[in-house]
């Protein structure tokens, strides 16, 4: 008898444990899939990555313009795995006072015989500089789409905050254009769009 | 046999003469940037320090293998902790790696650098070459393995540079500060110089940067260091460190060629210069996967002998395609990476070559008129389903 | 004490069981529950598996012979060199510790079996599935996964071979059974204790074990959940490691090397309880500081999930990452080195004697700290630069994973092996394998320092000519280790049917529960629990 409820004690006991260590490993399952955002949100607030952390509102009575400072933008562009494409900024290279509002372009033309949609994917060099990029306007909020030997200018607005580390002189900004055509999935989390 | 034999020889000779040791490239090359000498200091102090440790922990084991044997009449003795003896190999090995980490990071701060460039050099990784733009001098090149396959299969002698050199080298003037910016096209690759002291992941879609300022001219030659598909081990680096003239005239020189390229595009060539050219561009740029002997590798890499675009018509279809790729296969787009001439080459030679004798000849002229357009023959997904051309 | 008993009533049934013939002898060891019957099993599908990927690392180093293509193309050898380590990881070490846990658990904690034998079975059946459906990938059309046991995005996404989902089942199902692998023992070390043996007092390989599946527990869902996430990239339109849909391929790699790092661990951890439990053995000394090694343990699996970014230094994470995942790499040292401190303590003064375990714990205790110390060069940032993806690195984690996991298992084997069959292995044999597979070990995977020093990059078919004397050298010892591991299956075999008959205390300095048991032990290994003094 004691035996019995012994028993049934211990097989009490092994199931309670059982069910703890399972849930550790669901968890743990759902932990990884976590890090995903958890791993978004970190790199915008550390600016890992060059990830930019999205629009801003430019609120000119609030900027004041480090005349002082001259910083040197440079801007570079990649086509992604053969996209048929001509995609290069219209200036190289701008230099400009940190809180100046500066519009800026990219050329792009489909050289495809049909419509297709890019996604340009944003990135700064070096990444301590992506939080004091900020961007009112960019044509990588949104995907574009160009029909067939089409071109057109697209537009960044953006101005440096002026609180930019003292050791920074030269930002680059790049943008990778990639081939959106087929993806039918949209995608839910865009870089450089607020969520 | 006889590569076994010399291999037995090598190995006794690793046993008992320090002497070939010294030939043989043992360590870390010092390299020629402030960094990567730097890097190198580093690593031999911390080789030290582990040689150090090493030796006391190896001589205390080795005395206690030596003597406490049961064979030599050892009583094991009855202790078995000891609370400040445990604390302490805590603590010293701690003291240790905070002495270890003052250096390092110091040099990694320094690594960090943000000053200006004089020259920024914009890398970007491609399934298997490397391009380089120089930003602020307009020059633009890709930079293929130049390696002749002969000497890969082992039908020649190979080069003393074997598998380190490339058809157009990177170009870096000394003594001044080089930036440069490295992003991929399709998969990650790495941009590796062990004597500038660079290694930087090359990642699609972003883009970071490594600097270098190099005090002695010279050609450094490094390798791609990430698994980045079939071809990983066949896209190398060149780089040439030249002094700040040479360095001027070599820019000249490159813009000079871009304009004779595209006059030359305008004039027809005969058989025999599309063919000599044609068989070079191949080697080159198309070779790593269909071949020399065209026969490609099946089913990622369709063969070129007989093959419906290389055989097939219209001539337009065949230029179309190596103009810009076959979209989400491995087939890139040459638009960018050959001129006019070169392309007309190759197709001339495809079209040519391992019995393809269709005796058509491709101009400048011809891949002129067909670069603005393109045409795609959209495939629904991955290069699986491109298996067949 | 029948409640102890009654747990394993099913056991107890097919052990009753005397079917003859060949479907008899099938379904006996198809739906056994006996703790040493799975343990074998699982030691069995281990060593088939180290002959399978170790073929593999022949064909590698046989085309590393010399410069030029000889035997494989490049896209078979990227194949080789994915299978070799995703075998040799998730078929080899793995599945060889889960058998000397299956063994050894419930012999020395003084139980009958495992808490779970039913659950046991099934987590061992998985593994022949997975390892059959991941070598099939090699004939599929367009070939296996060739992007390395890492398998990084985008060149494992976009650009992977159709075979890569299969690839990715087949690690679904390894995660499943590790799993359920480890909450088995972990509700054995838990629960099924003998009365008396207080948590303290466990044996150290018992400690390692259950550290270890934990950390199995923490890590092997992450692993599923990143590879689901590759399949949804793959087939279902999904863009997390994509960056034109938002996602981001060095997020893959965060997220692989948040598994990967403990993993390694997971391989090494109780490597350090087999040698932990045979050195003093020999020493005929109790192991030094028993308190700190299991502190030791635990410290070195927390440190191991703060760590995992230094496999991602020349990715460009920042300056203040890199800081902070350089000093909590170095700080794995200080563990690292009390337990290497400690194994020689134990040594010291002791009354040591050579028999082939033992020959193998030493070499591990050198050859490990060799491996650890490459760990320690590879740590610092501004060096990493110049060491990451090269042949140092390949050097490195071999002297960590051959010397230290896989020594430590042909230590395990002899040394409990006359405990499991009651018969003594061949010690001449024995000692012939040990000094073949410690010299060859060493010729193969020394020179690669200084090839990765001299700059040659890993995972490459073909290589530059200054590299051809030490690859040589790497290729002609690679091939006396292969050769030489037919000696240890020879001895197993070997003593398994002509082995001569021992006591049940086996080893003079040994002490532990398992050596109270007859050899070999009985069916249910305590019926009646022992009394712990």
């Amino acid at each position: 008898m004691q035996n019995g409820n012994q028993n049934n004690l211990k097989q009490k006991k092994n199931v309670r444990l059982i069910i703890k260590l399972f849930l550790i490993a669901v968890v743990m399952f759902g932990f990884g899939f976590a890090l995903v955002p958890i791993y978004n949100v970190m790199c915008k607030a550390l600016n890992i990555n060059g990830k930019i952390s999205g629009a801003t509102s430019y609120d000119a009575s609030h900027q004041s313009i480090d005349k002082t400072r001259e910083i040197t933008v440079e801007f570079v562009a990649t086509n992604n795995a053969n996209l048929p494409w001509t995609f290069h900024p219209l200036k190289n290279k701008i230099h400009i006072h940190p809180g100046e509002m500066t519009r800026v372009a990219f050329y792009a033309k489909n050289n495809a015989d049909q419509v297709m949609k890019v996604q340009a994917i944003p990135s700064i060099t070096p990444g301590l500089a992506a939080k004091y990029l900020k961007k009112t306007e960019c044509f990588c909020f949104t995907q574009q789409t160009l029909k067939p030997n089409e071109s057109m200018d697209m537009p960044i607005l953006f101005h440096i905050d002026p609180d930019l580390p003292k050791s920074i002189n030269t930002i680059t900004l790049s943008y990778t254009l990639f081939d959106v055509s087929n993806l039918h999935h949209l995608p839910e989390r865009i870089p450089g769009k607020i969520q | 046999m006889h590569k076994i034999l010399k291999t037995l020889f090598t190995l006794i000779l690793f046993f008992f003469s320090p002497l070939v040791l010294a030939e043989m490239a043992l360590n870390m090359p010092r390299g020629v940037t402030p960094i990567s000498k730097d890097i190198y200091d580093l690593h031999m102090v911390i080789f030290w320090i582990c040689v150090a440790i090493g030796v006391g922990v190896f001589s205390v084991m080795i005395y206690s293998l030596m003597y406490h044997r049961k064979s030599k009449g050892a009583v094991p003795a009855a202790f078995h902790e000891h609370m400040s003896l445990e604390i302490l190999w805590a603590v010293i090995p701690f003291v240790i790696l905070v002495v270890m980490a003052i250096p390092a990071t110091k040099v990694l701060i320094d690594m960090h650098d943000t000053d200006d460039a004089a020259v920024t050099i914009k890398i970007v990784g491609h399934q298997w070459k490397w391009e380089y733009q120089y930003l602020d001098q307009g020059v633009q090149f890709y930079s293929n393995l130049s390696t002749p396959f002969d000497q890969i299969h082992n039908n020649v002698k190979k080069d003393p540079h074997y598998l380190l050199q490339v058809d157009n080298p990177v170009v870096v003037p000394v003594h001044k500060k080089v930036r440069f910016l490295v992003t991929s096209a399709d998969v990650v690759h790495s941009w590796w110089v062990p004597e500038l002291g660079i290694k930087r992941d090359a990642i699609p879609g972003f883009i970071h940067e490594a600097w270098a300022r190099v005090q002695k001219p010279g050609t450094y030659r490094g390798q791609c260091a990430e698994l980045c598909g079939v071809n990983h081990g066949f896209m190398p680096i060149v780089v040439q460190a030249v002094s700040d003239d040479e360095f001027n005239q070599w820019v000249a020189a490159q813009m000079k060629q871009a304009k004779q390229a595209a006059e030359a595009s305008q004039k027809p060539l005969t058989r025999e210069e599309l063919m000599t050219m044609g068989k070079k561009v191949y080697e080159n740029n198309c070779a790593a996967c269909h071949k020399v002997d065209g026969q490609g590798m099946p089913p990622v890499f369709p063969p070129m002998r007989g093959s419906s675009v290389a055989v097939g018509h219209p001539v337009s279809r065949h230029i179309s395609l190596v103009l810009h790729g076959v979209p989400n296969t491995a087939m890139q787009a040459f638009a960018s990476q050959l001129s006019d001439l070169e392309l007309a080459a190759v197709i001339t030679y495809e079209r040519n070559a391992w019995g393809n004798n269709t005796g058509e000849l491709v101009q400048p002229k011809d891949v002129q008129d067909l670069r603005a357009v393109k045409k795609l023959t959209r495939k629904t997904n991955e290069r699986r389903n491109s298996s067949n051309s | 004490m029948s409640d102890v008993i009654h747990q394993t009533a099913d056991s107890e049934h097919h052990h009753g069981d005397h079917k003859k013939g060949i479907l008899g002898w099938i379904t006996r060891w198809l739906f056994t529950t006996n703790h040493k019957d799975i343990g074998t099993l699982y030691l069995i599908l281990s060593l088939v598996m180290f002959f399978v990927a170790g073929a593999m690392a022949l064909l590698i180093r046989a085309e590393l012979f010399e410069p030029g293509l000889q035997f494989l193309k490049p896209n078979i050898f990227n194949q080789m060199t994915t299978l070799h380590g995703l075998i040799m990881v998730f078929g080899v070490v793995m599945p060889a510790f889960v058998g000397l846990a299956n063994w050894q658990i419930p012999m020395m904690i003084g139980a009958p079996d495992m808490a779970l034998p039913r659950l046991n079975n099934l987590s061992f059946w998985i593994l022949p599935f997975a390892f059959t459906i991941l070598s099939s990938t090699l004939f599929m059309d367009g070939g296996g996964p060739d992007f390395g046991w890492t398998f990084y995005a985008p060149l494992s996404t976009k650009y992977g071979p159709p075979s890569t989902d299969y690839m990715i089942f087949a690690i679904h199902l390894m995660g499943i059974s590790s799993i359920l692998g480890s909450i088995n023992i972990i509700a054995t070390i838990l629960n099924l204790r003998a009365p008396g043996m207080k948590m303290m007092k466990m044996p150290i390989f018992v400690w390692s074990w259950l550290i270890t599946a934990f950390l199995l527990l923490a890590i092997m869902p992450v692993l599923a959940g990143t590879v689901t996430m590759m399949l949804t990239d793959r087939n279902f339109g999904t863009s997390f490691f994509d960056a034109a849909g938002g996602g981001d391929p060095l997020l893959f790699q965060h997220v692989f090397w948040f598994f990967g790092h403990p993993e390694v661990y997971v391989l090494i951890l109780p490597a350090f309880g087999v040698i932990s439990e045979i050195i003093p053995t020999f020493s005929r000394k109790k192991l030094f500081g028993y308190d700190f090694m299991v502190y030791a343990i635990a410290c070195i699996a927390i440190l191991s999930f703060i760590v995992w970014a230094h496999h991602m230094f020349t990715t460009g994470i920042p300056l203040g990452a890199e800081l902070f995942f350089m000093y909590t790499t170095m700080l794995i040292a200080v563990p690292t080195g009390v337990k290497v401190f400690n194994w020689v303590s134990t040594m010291f003064k002791g009354s040591l004697t050579f028999e082939t375990p033992m020959l193998f714990a030493i070499a591990f205790v050198f050859l490990f700290t060799i491996g650890g110390f490459s760990g320690l060069m590879l740590a610092i940032v501004p060096a990493d630069f110049q060491y990451q993806d090269t042949y140092f690195v390949v050097a490195h984690f071999h002297y960590v994973l051959v010397s230290g996991a896989i020594f430590s298992l042909m230590a395990a084997v002899y040394y409990w092996l006359p405990k499991w069959c009651g018969k003594m292995y061949n010690e001449r044999l024995g000692k012939w394998h040990f000094w073949l597979t410690v010299i060859s070990m060493n010729l193969t995977f020394f020179p690669m320092h200084f090839l990765g020093l001299a700059g040659m990059p890993r995972r490459i078919p073909d290589y530059a000519l200054q590299f051809t004397d030490f690859n040589a050298i790497a290729t002609v010892g690679a091939f006396i280790f292969g050769v030489s591991q037919l000696l240890f299956v020879y001895n197993i075999i070997h003593t398994i049917w002509k082995g001569k008959q021992t006591t049940a205390q086996v080893w003079e300095g040994a002490h532990g529960l398992e050596w109270t048991l007859s050899s070999p032990p009985p069916h249910h290994s305590f019926t009646t629990p022992p009394v712990i003094e």
